[in-house]
């Protein structure tokens, strides 16, 4: 076999030299991992297919494309400013990490705009640049054997907003046709399988904070057991309106100045907006093509913690962190970088921090983990796809996002959690966290490819 | 005031399920059996009924002005924030 050449002999490389650090004494879990982890080209060793990220794109506070993106988290930029929106005055809650000056005009025709809402004009944007620097057509075959997969809480949040507005503020007894096609929630998706023309399987999944990740978890799951050869996946939200805050607020559970994760000093979360997409790809597909790939998704583990719908668990975070390096055949060790859930609200970052550190045992000492949601703010269904761009930066780049706006330890929160400035790092592996109300939990896991 | 007092301690009350004869001024919230999703659901019931704003965030209850340590201190806080309305 010419293997050797191949991008896809690498992990399958360090695999080996997993068991030979191990010793002459290898215990069965090993041997089991080692067995099961076995990697031949594009297959692993159980006959499931190894996925490839081909292609990624975004629209967030921080830019409005990938290399934007990344440039603001090098820098540490905060996205996150006053809010911009009508009856904004009317809000006690008045920052956030919106996409300002967005003018779809410069995206869409006429016609487009009518029946895409904003969640759904952000995840057509985000599709063009991964699509585009992915290089598939989706012709012929691969069409029937591609599909879309993506995550939003409140899908078409404006398009409500808006009509409510018409009928109950404006006393109108008449809406516009498309309102119903343009709110629901998996709009984004079906107008991304219509653009592309993918006739594989295509959904929405709607599981609040973890959307994003659910759906990737799903799609990396349809391609490593061939059900699909490509999946377009992410997510994408635009809750940034006066409904949508003001029904936040209500929570109190939000901050009015700044997103501390981690920090002694923070006070609550902050909503951003935006969307990001990735393409999945089956491994020996992309590299028959000759494809860059950009990372390879290795693991994915979900759970439910089954006890409150607002308040997380530590136990339930830590068995879906345990669950997905299992997933990946991987031990903790291996794993250098974890993007947080990192909400800055004072329940989900002390128990984030029990959960890692449960679930790593030492080598919780010698991870980075950082919330980038500092940055671009809370994107609810849309965070998990946008965070996955800072575990892709982290391994292909070299190049960890921070957690800005950390002005005090927080005994509670005693990781390394990359305050305030970017750092250049080597890892090997990654994980990224979703931990949703409702106590839904999804946490995926990516390999240097 | 006593009437505001009542009102107070029957919207406590109802949200933890009790007789308001069983509520007294020293009892914490805690003590009463509500959580913090009970205490956001109560501060929101409290600032229906008299038309106030409570300024309160979840994340730092501690640190903001309005002391929910006990019955007693909600109490007052409310009267308060009634008065300086009026």
């Amino acid at each position: 076999m010419n293997a050797k050449k191949s991008k896809g002999e690498k992990p399958a490389k360090s695999d080996g030299k997993t068991v030979k650090v191990k010793g002459k004494v290898k215990s069965a879990t090993t041997r089991a991992r080692a067995m099961l982890g076995r990697v031949i080209m594009g297959r692993h060793a159980n006959g499931l297919r190894r996925v490839a990220i081909t292609g990624m794109g975004t629209v967030n506070a921080l830019g409005r494309d990938v290399p934007s993106t990344f440039e603001a988290m090098r820098e540490g930029r905060c996205g996150i400013g006053p809010l911009d929106f009508r009856d904004v005055d009317r809000l006690a809650v008045r920052i956030g990490g919106q996409v300002r000056d967005w003018e779809p005009e410069t995206y869409f025709n006429r016609q487009q705009i009518v029946l895409y809402d904003k969640f759904t004009q952000f995840t057509l944007l985000a599709a063009r640049e991964a699509v585009g620097q992915s290089g598939l057509v989706f012709d012929g075959e691969l069409g029937l054997r591609a599909g879309v997969v993506l995550g939003t809480a409140a899908g078409g949040m404006n398009t409500w907003d808006e009509n409510y507005r018409t009928v109950y503020e404006e006393g109108k007894n008449r809406v516009h046709p498309f309102v119903v096609p343009k709110l629901m929630n998996n709009a984004a998706a079906s107008h991304l399988s219509m653009e592309y023309g993918l006739m594989g399987p295509s959904f929405t999944v709607a599981t609040a904070c973890a959307s994003s990740n659910h759906a990737m978890g799903m799609a990396f799951n349809m391609v490593r057991s061939g059900a699909a050869t490509v999946m377009l996946t992410g997510g994408s939200e635009a809750m940034l309106c006066f409904g949508g805050v003001k029904a936040w607020e209500g929570l109190r559970v939000m901050s009015k100045d700044a997103c501390r994760p981690f920090s002694a000093t923070r006070n609550g979360m902050v909503q951003g907006e935006g969307a990001g997409v990735f393409v999945f790809e089956d491994w020996e597909h992309a590299v028959a093509r000759g494809a860059d790939i950009l990372a390879e998704v290795v693991g994915f583990s979900m759970s439910a913690d089954a006890q409150d719908i607002v308040m997380p668990s530590a136990i339930g975070a830590e068995r879906t962190i345990t669950g997905a390096m299992l997933d990946a055949h991987m031990r903790p060790e291996e794993f250098g970088y974890i993007n947080a859930h990192g909400t800055g609200t004072a329940a989900n970052d002390k128990t984030e921090c029990a959960a890692v550190a449960h679930a790593f045992g030492h080598h919780a000492d010698r991870l980075m983990i950082s919330s980038t949601k500092s940055m671009h703010g809370h994107l609810i269904g849309g965070t998990g796809a946008v965070e996955l761009l800072a575990c892709i930066m982290a391994l292909r780049d070299g190049i960890i996002a921070p957690t800005i706006g950390y002005e005090e330890p927080d005994p509670e929160c005693a990781l390394d959690v990359v305050p305030n400035e970017a750092r250049e790092a080597k890892v090997g592996a990654v994980l990224s966290n979703a931990f949703a109300f409702g106590g839904l939990n999804a946490v995926i896991a990516l390999r240097k490819a | 005031m006593t009437e505001v007092r009542d009102r107070i301690i029957q919207i406590i009350a109802d949200q933890a399920m009790l007789d308001p004869a069983e509520l007294k001024p020293e009892m914490s919230p805690q003590d009463i059996g509500i959580d913090s999703m009970g205490l956001v659901e109560s501060i929101f019931a409290l600032e229906e009924e008299f038309d106030i704003s409570v300024p309160f965030n979840a994340n730092e209850p501690e640190k903001s002005d309005f002391d929910i340590s006990t019955l007693g201190s909600i109490i007052a806080a409310v009267e308060k924030l009634i008065a300086e309305k009026a």
